[in-house]
């Protein structure tokens, strides 16, 4: 009588596995299915206030916005990039130029915090370059850190 | 007879276990079909990298996500719009704001286009929300990967 009563409690126990390995494969599958990598993503401020007419005068004490131009290609490749009248060969050389305008001096009241920059860009040309302009001005990550150059960053019309 | 109506009795009482695994199976589809990520990241936007784009620290208040796609369109929470269409959900949203107490003005827009998208589509988007009274804009991108030239 005991010896049975053993038998079948062992019995039992094997019994009562299975549910609970059904149970933790669905909590794997469960996670693995779950599982997503989200990029962290940040956000660059662009100036694009309502352009009221009654307040349409420029300020005199800003400085003039310096202008970057972009062209593309009609599959929206970029083919040309200037600031000002000057070509540039590429977005490392516009973030030089950028440096050399506005230096290091990149605290409150300084060149970099006046100066605005206006993107003139082509219509077709791939949002992915106007996110690398706008890295190029501003700022430079240096030993992990960001150096803030230009923030006021505004849009002029898409030239066609 | 008497015998095989017991045997009978204990099969059903053993049938349970299957019927348990079967609710908890489904217990487990209808969570996974649960949306856990943001929904303001849609994976069908392939957003451009750039060394700078660090998550911000602190919390934007009121904001209004408009997703652009490489085809002209906008994800405006579920909704897929094409951009000449989007005014009257971008007025929805703007009454949906002023009843919230919430001015358009005080409101920024978070743009996440993909890298692919038209830059000229991407300042249409802008100017339509400029029309509708909205004054603060931030371009969304995804952080570069260590390592990777940009």
């Amino acid at each position: 009588m005991k010896f049975r009563r053993q038998k079948s409690a062992h019995e039992d126990a094997t019994q009562m596995m299975t549910p609970m390995i059904d149970i933790v494969f669905q909590l794997l599958v469960f996670f693995l299915l779950t599982f997503k990598i989200v990029s962290p993503e940040g956000d660059f401020n662009i100036r694009m206030p309502l352009s009221a007419p009654s307040e349409g005068r420029p300020d005199e004490s800003q400085l003039p916005p310096l202008q970057i131009r972009m062209t593309a290609n009609a599959e929206g490749q970029l083919t040309g990039l200037r600031l000002g009248e000057n070509p540039l060969k590429d977005f490392q050389h516009l973030h030089d130029e950028i440096v050399t305008i506005v230096g290091d001096d990149t605290g409150p009241g300084s060149i970099a915090e006046e100066t605005e920059v206006e993107l003139e860009c082509d219509f077709a040309l791939k949002y992915e370059y106007v996110i690398e302009a706008i890295t190029a001005v501003s700022g430079k990550v240096e030993n992990g850190h960001i150096i803030r150059l230009i923030e006021k960053i505004k849009f002029a019309s898409p030239k066609s | 007879m008497r015998l095989t109506r017991k045997t009978a009795g204990e099969i059903v009482e053993g049938d349970m276990t299957p019927m348990i695994d079967m609710a908890f199976q489904l217990i487990a589809f209808f969570m996974v079909l649960i949306n856990f990520a943001e929904a303001d990241q849609n994976q069908r936007i392939h957003l451009p990298s750039s060394q700078l784009a660090k998550p911000t620290e602190q919390a934007r208040d009121n904001t209004l996500t408009l997703q652009l796609t490489k085809t002209d369109t906008v994800l405006l929470a579920t909704n897929e719009v094409p951009l000449v269409e989007l005014r009257p959900y971008l007025r929805r949203e703007r009454e949906f704001l002023r009843l919230k107490k919430i001015e358009p003005s005080a409101t920024t827009i978070i743009i996440r286009a993909d890298a692919a998208a038209k830059t000229g589509v991407v300042q249409q988007l802008i100017e339509l929300c400029q029309e509708l009274g909205f004054e603060k804009y931030v371009l969304r991108a995804k952080q570069e990967q260590a390592g990777r030239s940009s």
